[in-house]
């Protein structure tokens, strides 16, 4: 279906690129090979989880972040992820599980060979931030078995009722107090600096700015981002390594400028295939992507006109345009609220009002929810947020369903159809209302 | 069998059998005013409702008993059982009699089941029990305290009455009682298996779920009484085994049954852990509520769900195995289950280091097919008897 659409847009071989997008690029290759240079020049490296990560404590201590996640979803991208994930069953691994954590572990038995190439040293502590997700903890424990380093445990509790209570915050502190930063010293043989961390939480802050104002301009009309399949790489940064280094700051600079130059100029998102021509649906996305077939699943959508206004993935480190900003007069209250605030860490009827705010506020003509396998903490009761959604907004919802990194769970030809009959039913519910 | 035993062994069975609470039901309704709280696999402070004048009653899902007609549309095929069964029960109505429901931090699961509580049943009490994972008294025990300060003041106020120091006192005892009559069937069961089958220890505990715990517990000790007269009750060349798995959505009773017929007797297990999750008496003097806090941080039963460091979970599995006389470990888990599934290779591992023999195989809760898993457990019970002859 329309391909006269297709056909407006630019279609390079290799996928176009914003100058941003090129610029993280340059920010990960870095990063990943000062941790390949980390233990050679004495530092130390933390192994932890995307959802309630403590950068700006870590790289107070000038150690390194190495992110699980981040590593997974980045070899499922290069098409690394299927003999990993085998790799993990061959071991024992049940394929009824988590396929980040497979990868991780299939990833490292393979030598452990990160996503650019070069060999990931192996933790000094690993530091456990049970945020929203259950699988963390296990995942962790299975790595201390096959690595003789510390571990901190961070145990964050659950926001049932969507809001972080007194004695939830002191217990975080607590921990990061008497747990965390202890063993953080223990490793790095360094005293917990708090000025530093209060400099690094002002970089955030401002950079968090940015990212929200990324994030709002999808109210335009066309918007000028793809929240999720773009925002994927918006959040990267933020999400990962970069968070209250001048870089990370510079990089939502730069996204920024360039973000506001499309809504001078009436533009919508960029797609690795070009310059997307007309917006012909909004919509709000719940779940994760499948990074195994990212490209291929971005242009489901793009060659259909369909643009992603707001999603709750890239919430999963943080609800930043929710008004949250990590505040260097209060350091360590900040980080604790930071990492109860998380997406998952939220209750459903939370994360039911959150998106139908997205729906509301950034004026979406459906919601499409990609129900992932491995994910337990997104998926369950995804189907009865569905309905909620529907009733609560008069806008009808799609569903889909595929993995993270398991490309064995990835069904092109059935997805595409779902999008494309979900895309067709809006298209007519849009031609009865106009013509009511 | 005798007609003693059979007695207690029908009563547990029809409390098994009974989908719709009519055991709550009766209890309710003999004295107006009475209120029953239903909660979640695995823990949760019992003693608190208890003290509240109210019925704790353990909600583990439908079995295979149950036709999911509605909790199928909630849920997709990757997600475990327990859930499903669990949302018909209450859209069929029969968890009406549950005045509210709580839901303990087993997995993201239930978690999330309990937000979708929330949102289906807004009138009724929902609280996720959010228990620490860090068990030092300054972290995770004032935080506990907290939390369960919250729910004492909640409970008190659905059951219009407050929870008094006293009255937890009482609760603690009783189920202190209640915990120490389940060990001693466990450790009499790890003695004599042939007389304490587990299907029916099984039926022991379920009963638990429904049953106040001072009934609960009377109906304990009589079937420790009365099962070791059985006659036609004697030792056989089964293997012992130690089940592991089976801590939250639990196995149909055909696989129970399935197991003893293919020649293993189960010596351990983590059925129904939530009964017996403290394994000490709990203090009844000073402080009730810093008691409970002080035995869920020092003794806990270790399961999947709890955060272990350091292989403990392993070597907990390992010493259950030895302090059981067990010859051989049976991973049973429900499909989809991540904290069971997740485990089980460092379980494996710890088992192969220690070289206790071990396999593994998935269930559901409505599992109605055993042939394979027969085929499978007499092999390796077999396979177990042959090695400890050679």
């Amino acid at each position: 279906m329309n391909t006269s659409l297709s056909k407006k847009q630019t279609a390079p071989e290799d996928a176009q690129k914003e100058p941003s997008m090129l610029l993280q690029k340059q920010m990960i290759g870095s990063h990943y090979d000062a941790l390949a240079r980390a233990h050679e020049e004495g530092r130390k490296v933390v192994y932890t989880f995307v959802p309630g990560n403590l950068t700006e404590l870590i790289r107070s201590f000038d150690m390194l972040p190495v992110l699980p996640e981040i590593n997974a979803l980045q070899s499922g991208m290069r098409k690394l992820s299927a003999d990993y994930i085998a790799e993990a069953e061959k071991h024992g691994h049940s394929e009824d599980v988590c396929t980040y954590v497979k990868c991780d572990i299939g990833m490292l038995k393979k030598g452990n060979v990160g996503p650019t190439g070069k060999k990931l040293p192996p933790p000094d502590l690993l530091l456990l931030s049970y945020t929203g997700c259950f699988t963390f903890m296990k995942w962790f424990e299975l790595l201390r078995q096959e690595y003789d380093c510390p571990v901190a445990m961070l145990h964050v509790p659950y926001q049932a009722d969507g809001q972080i209570h007194d004695h939830h915050r002191d217990y975080i502190l607590q921990q990061l107090r008497t747990e965390v930063i202890p063993k953080f010293e223990q490793v790095t043989g360094r005293r917990y600096d708090e000025d530093r961390l209060r400099e690094m939480l002002r970089l955030s802050a401002q950079a968090e700015d940015d990212l929200v104002w990324v994030l709002e301009s999808a109210r335009n009309v066309p918007s000028p981002i793809d929240a999720y399949f773009g925002g994927v790489y918006y959040i990267g940064p933020m999400f990962s390594a970069f968070r209250g280094t001048p870089e990370g700051l510079e990089y939502y600079r730069t996204l920024r400028r360039e973000v506001e130059a499309r809504v001078r100029a009436g533009l919508g998102p960029i797609t690795p295939e070009g310059q997307l021509g007309k917006e012909r649906y909004r919509l709000v996305m719940e779940g994760p992507p499948n990074w195994t077939s990212f490209r291929e699943f971005w242009k489901m959508f793009h060659e259909e006109g369909a643009v992603v206004v707001a999603s709750s993935y890239t919430k999963v480190g943080g609800l930043y345009d929710r008004g949250f900003r990590h505040d260097p007069s209060r350091p360590l209250e900040s980080l604790a609220d930071y990492c109860s605030g998380c997406y998952t860490n939220l209750g459903l009827p939370t994360r039911v009002e959150l998106l139908e705010h997205y729906i509301r506020h950034f004026r979406a003509d459906g919601f499409m929810i990609n129900s992932v396998k491995s994910c337990n903490s997104f998926s369950v009761g995804q189907l009865l947020m569905l309905r909620q959604l529907e009733e609560r907004t008069g806008v009808p919802g799609g569903f889909i369903e595929s993995d993270l990194v398991d490309p064995r769970y990835f069904s092109a030809a059935n997805i595409k159809n779902r999008i494309e009959s979900y895309l067709q039913m809006l298209e007519q519910k849009r031609a009865a209302k106009a013509q009511a | 069998m005798k007609p003693a035993l059979a007695e207690i062994v029908n009563r547990a069975q029809t409390l098994f059998d009974d989908l719709d609470l009519k055991a709550v039901h009766a209890w309710k309704e003999a004295e107006p005013g009475r209120k029953a709280i239903g909660h979640m696999p695995i823990y949760v402070p019992r003693e608190l409702i208890h003290a509240a004048g109210m019925l704790p009653v353990g909600i583990v899902g439908g079995g295979d008993r149950l036709e999911i007609i509605r909790g199928d549309a909630y849920f997709q095929s990757y997600i475990c059982h327990i859930p499903r069964s669990t949302i018909e029960l209450a859209l069929s109505h029969r968890l009406d009699v549950l005045d509210g429901m709580l839901f303990p931090s087993i997995c993201d699961v239930i978690r999330n089941l309990s937000g979708m509580w929330t949102i289906l049943f807004p009138d009724r009490y929902v609280r996720y029990v959010d228990v620490p994972q860090n068990f030092d008294p300054q972290a995770g025990g004032t935080y506990w305290r907290h939390e369960l300060e919250i729910l004492r003041e909640d409970l008190g106020r659905l059951a219009q009455r407050p929870i008094t120091d006293v009255a937890l006192r009482q609760s603690i005892a009783i189920y202190n009682e209640n915990r120490s009559a389940i060990r001693e069937l466990y450790e009499a069961r790890s003695e004599q298996p042939w007389f304490f089958p587990t299907s029916e220890v099984y039926l022991m505990l379920r009963a638990g779920n429904v049953l106040p715990p001072e009934d609960h517990t009377a109906l304990l000790r009589a079937y420790l009484q009365q099962a070791p007269l059985e006659d036609d009750r004697s030792d056989q060349d089964q293997s012992r085994i130690v089940l592991v798995g089976m801590f939250c959505e639990l196995p149909p009773l055909g696989l129970l049954l399935t197991l003893e017929r293919a020649g293993c007797w189960v010596v351990g297990d983590d059925l129904l852990l939530g009964l017996r999750w403290l394994l000490a008496a709990v203090p009844t003097a000073g402080d009730p509520l810093g008691n409970l806090v002080d035995a869920f941080l020092r003794h806990s039963a270790p399961t999947a769900s709890r955060y272990m460091p350091e292989g403990g979970r392993g070597r907990w599995l390992v010493e259950s195995v030895r302090r059981n006389n067990a010859e051989g470990v049976v991973f049973c888990a429900p499909s989809f289950c991540d904290p069971a599934l997740l485990e089980q290779p460092m379980l494996i591992a710890a088992l192969d280091r220690a070289g206790i023999p071990h396999t593994q195989f998935k269930y559901s809760e409505d599992t109605g097919q055993f042939a394979v898993i027969r085929e499978q457990a007499g092999t390796f019970s077999d396979s177990i008897r042959l090695w400890s002859q050679a």
